[in-house]
C-alpha cells in the first residue's frame, strides 16, 4: 500500500471566491460570529500589510478596498469532492479528509503510471492546471502521509522504517495531535515525537487519552484504519451563487468554465460522458433562464463541454442580470470513444459526422441543420417534411421538380410552351386545405422548365410552384 | 544505372502538380463520374474533380443545372457518403430527389446567411466526413473561394458552388468552371476553365433537346 495525501492550503480561499475571480486585494474571514478574523489573504492584500489573525476593521484600515468574504464550508466540501472526482482516475480508493485534504491509495496503480515520479508529476500538473495549489506526500500509512504533506511537501517514504525515522524527528506541534495535547506534552518537557514514542503505553494513555494514542498508532501503522472510499455520484448538480449580479454573458464565462471542468472531472471519474445538460441562470424575483445543451453523442472533455455551453449561452439573450448559475446533468451515459477503422485513411480534420454536426449546430443553431423526408401524400406541399428520413415510401409516378417554391406565386411572364400536362391534383376538402389544380410542365422564354398550375378549366392565371433545375 | 534514383521525364511529367497543355498524356486527375457519359468522356479524369472546387455558373433557374450534378450526388449517397446542401435558394423537393436516386438519409441541408454559409461549407469540406458539399453562394469573393478550394483539398471532398453566370468574367480559383446556358430550347454546358485541359472548345454537353 502506498497512500498519497494531497493537501490544498488555498482551498477555503478559492471556494469562497469561486463565483467571480478575485480582483484586487481580497481576504477570507473565519471564526465565530462575534469575532471574525482574517484567515487568509491574497498577495495583493498581503502587500498592504493584511495578515492572518487581524480583525476586519484592522484589515480595512490598512487596505480600504479589501474584498472580504466569509468562509463557505459547503462550497469547500463541493470543491474537495470535485478534486476527488478528478483524482479518481488515478486510484480506485480515494478518500476525503476534510477540510482540505484528499487521501488516495496509489500503490496498486503505480505500475500503470510508470512509478511514483511520473504519477506525482501528472497529479501536480493536473492540479495546477485547475488552479489548485497543493502539497503532497506518500507513505504506506494514510495518517503519516497526511502529516508529511503538511510539513514536508514531496516526501515519499515507501518503507515503514523510513516513516518511523522521519516521524521520530518530528516536532510535536506538527504531529497532528490536538493543540491541547501538544500543549500538555510540551509542558512536561517533550519536544519531539521520539520522546513520547519511548513512553510506556499506559503512561501515554494517561497523559493524552485513548484518542491521542490511537492517532500515534495509526501514523506508525500499528493499527489498521479503514478510510471511507469516495464514490463518484450518479449525476451532477452544482450551483454557484454570486455576491452581486452579473450582467451579460461575458462575466458568466468564468463560473461556467469552473462548472464544466467540475463536470468533466466527474465524467472522468465515472468513465462516462454527458449527452445533455441544463444551465440555469437565476435572476431577481425568482425569474430564471434555462439553457439546454444537447449533443449528438456523449462528450467528456472539459474544453469541448465549455465550448458547447459557451456558444449556447452567448446566443441566449438574458432578460436580467444573473445572481446564480447552476449546471445539472442527470444522465451520464457510458462514454464510447469514436470507433475508427484501422485501415480507413483519415481525411482532413478527421471528424466524424456527429462531431461536425455538433460544431455546426453550436454556431448556427439547431434549426439551421435539417434533413428532408418523403411523405406518402399526393399533394405537392405535403409530399415532404423536415425530419429524419425513413424508408422510401413511394416514388411519384410523374416527373417532379428538384426545386419547390415555399409557396406558389403568380408566374410572370407567362410560359411560352406547355411540355407536359395537365396533371390534375385534387386535394384536401377533407382537411380544409381544399385545392384543385392542373399542373403542367412549361417552358419560359429563357428556356427554363417550370412546374406551374392553372385552376381547372381556365387558361390564364399561371401559378409557379417549382423549377426543374 | 540506378533506375530508382533517376526518374525519367515521363514519370516527372506524370506528377499531378504539373499541368501540360495539349499533351498526349493528361495528368491524372482523380474524379467522380458525373453520370453523363458524354461529359465524363471530355472532362479531365472523367468527371467532377475530387478534392477540388467546381463552379457552376447558370443563366437562370430551371435550366437543368441541378440535373447536371444529381447523378454524382445520388451515387455518393448510395455509397453512404454524406452530401450537404448549403443555403439552397428553394426547397430541395424530396420526391424529385428520391426519384433521382438520392438516399435521403445521407443528404443534409444547412440554412445560413452568406458569411455563415461560406463558413459551414468550409467546415464540412475540411471535416473529411462529407462526400460532396454543394453551396449556393452568389456573392462569394475570390478569397472565400480560395479557402473552399483549400478546404476541399484538405478533406478530399468534392466542392460545388452554384452562382449566376454574371460572375463568369470574374477570376476564380476553382479547378473546374462550367457554364450552363440556354439557346434554341436546349441547355448547353460549356467549360470556362479546367485544370488539366480538354481538347475541345465545343459545348461539353447538350441537355433537354
Amino acid at each position: 500500500m502506498l497512500w498519497a495525501c494531497l493537501r490544498f492550503p488555498g482551498l477555503a480561499f478559492s471556494a469562497a471566491f469561486a463565483a467571480t475571480p478575485e480582483a484586487g486585494p481580497s481576504a477570507l474571514l473565519d471564526g465565530h460570529a462575534r469575532q471574525r478574523l482574517i484567515a487568509a489573504a491574497n498577495e495583493e492584500a498581503t502587500a498592504f500589510g493584511v495578515r492572518r489573525g487581524q480583525s476586519v476593521a484592522a484589515a480595512r484600515a490598512l487596505c480600504p478596498a479589501l474584498d472580504v468574504r466569509p468562509r463557505d464550508r459547503d462550497a469547500e466540501t463541493r470543491l474537495l469532492a470535485g478534486i476527488a472526482a478528478w483524482c479518481y482516475q488515478f486510484s480506485g480508493h480515494v478518500s476525503l479528509a476534510p477540510p482540505q485534504a484528499i487521501l488516495m491509495e496509489v500503490g496498486a496503480s503505480l505500475r500503470l503510471f510508470d512509478g511514483w515520479p511520473v504519477l506525482a508529476e501528472r497529479l501536480r500538473s493536473g492540479l495546477l492546471e485547475q488552479g489548485h495549489p497543493h502539497t503532497m506526500a506518500a507513505t504506506p500509512f494514510a495518517s503519516a502521509s497526511w502529516i508529511f504533506a503538511a510539513s514536508a511537501d514531496g516526501m515519499v517514504l515507501p518503507e515503514r522504517e523510513g516513516v518511523l525515522r522521519m516521524l521520530a524527528a518530528l516536532p510535536l506541534a506538527r504531529s497532528g495531535l490536538s493543540a491541547s495535547m501538544v500543549k500538555s506534552l510540551q509542558a512536561m518537557g517533550f519536544r519531539r515525537l521520539e520522546d513520547i514514542f519511548r513512553l510506556p503505553r499506559p503512561e501515554l494513555t494517561r497523559r493524552i487519552g485513548r484518542d491521542g494514542v490511537a492517532w500515534l498508532d495509526r501514523i506508525r501503522g500499528q493499527s489498521a484504519h479503514a478510510l471511507p472510499a469516495w464514490q463518484p455520484p450518479a449525476n451532477f448538480l452544482q450551483k454557484i451563487e454570486f455576491d452581486g449580479e452579473l450582467d451579460g454573458s461575458q462575466p458568466l464565462l468564468f463560473p461556467l468554465r469552473r462548472l464544466t471542468r467540475e463536470l468533466a472531472n466527474l465524467l472522468a471519474a465515472r468513465d462516462g460522458g454527458v449527452q445533455r445538460f441544463t444551465l440555469t441562470l437565476e435572476h431577481a424575483r425568482g425569474q430564471s433562464t434555462r439553457i439546454v445543451v444537447a449533443m449528438a453523442a456523449p462528450q467528456r472533455e472539459a474544453e469541448r463541454l465549455f465550448e458547447l455551453a459557451r456558444t449556447r449561452l452567448e446566443r441566449t439573450t438574458l432578460p436580467a442580470p444573473a445572481r446564480a448559475i447552476e449546471l445539472v446533468a442527470e444522465e451520464l451515459p457510458v462514454f464510447r470513444p469514436p470507433l475508427r477503422d484501422l485501415f480507413e485513411p483519415v481525411r482532413g480534420d478527421g471528424l466524424d459526422w456527429p462531431t461536425l454536426d455538433e460544431r455546426l449546430r453550436a454556431r448556427l443553431g439547431d434549426a439551421a441543420l435539417r434533413q428532408i423526408a418523403l411523405v406518402a401524400d399526393h399533394r405537392p406541399e405535403r409530399a415532404m417534411r423536415y425530419g429524419t428520413p425513413g424508408p422510401v415510401v413511394s416514388l411519384p409516378r410523374r416527373r417532379r421538380p428538384l426545386w419547390l417554391l415555399p409557396r406558389p406565386m403568380p408566374m410572370r411572364p407567362e410560359p411560352v410552351a406547355v411540355l407536359a400536362g395537365p396533371e390534375r391534383i385534387e386535394s384536401g376538402w377533407w382537411d380544409g386545405a381544399d385545392a384543385r389544380r392542373d399542373y403542367y410542365i412549361v417552358r419560359t422564354a429563357q428556356g427554363q422548365q417550370a412546374w406551374a398550375y392553372l385552376p381547372p378549366g381556365t387558361l390564364d392565371g399561371w401559378m409557379l410552384h417549382g423549377w426543374f433545375a | 544505372m540506378n533506375a530508382i534514383a533517376s526518374p525519367n521525364l515521363a514519370q516527372v511529367l506524370d506528377h499531378p502538380g504539373i499541368w501540360r497543355r495539349s499533351a498526349d498524356r493528361q495528368p491524372r486527375v482523380r474524379a467522380l463520374s458525373t453520370g453523363w457519359t458524354s461529359l465524363d468522356a471530355k472532362l479531365p479524369g472523367g468527371g467532377w474533380p475530387q478534392g477540388a472546387l467546381s463552379e457552376i455558373l447558370f443563366e437562370h433557374d430551371g435550366l437543368g443545372e441541378l440535373d447536371l450534378v444529381m447523378p454524382a450526388l445520388a451515387a455518393l449517397t448510395q455509397e453512404h457518403r454524406r452530401v450537404i446542401f448549403v443555403a439552397p435558394p428553394y426547397l430541395p423537393y424530396a420526391p424529385a430527389l428520391a426519384a433521382a436516386g438520392v438516399d435521403l438519409r445521407f443528404l443534409h441541408e444547412i440554412h445560413a446567411g452568406s458569411t455563415e454559409a461560406a463558413w459551414s461549407m468550409e467546415q464540412c469540406l475540411r471535416s473529411g466526413c462529407c462526400g460532396a458539399v454543394v453551396g449556393w453562394l452568389p456573392d462569394i469573393d475570390y478569397r472565400s473561394l480560395r479557402r473552399l478550394q483549400l478546404a476541399a483539398e484538405t478533406g478530399d471532398a468534392c466542392a460545388m458552388i452554384f452562382r449566376p453566370s454574371t460572375h463568369a468574367a470574374q477570376n476564380s480559383p476553382a479547378a473546374l468552371r462550367l457554364k450552363v446556358s440556354n439557346s434554341d430550347e436546349a441547355t448547353y454546358v460549356d467549360v470556362l476553365k479546367s485544370r488539366g485541359l480538354l481538347t475541345t472548345t465545343a459545348p461539353l454537353l447538350r441537355m433537354r433537346a
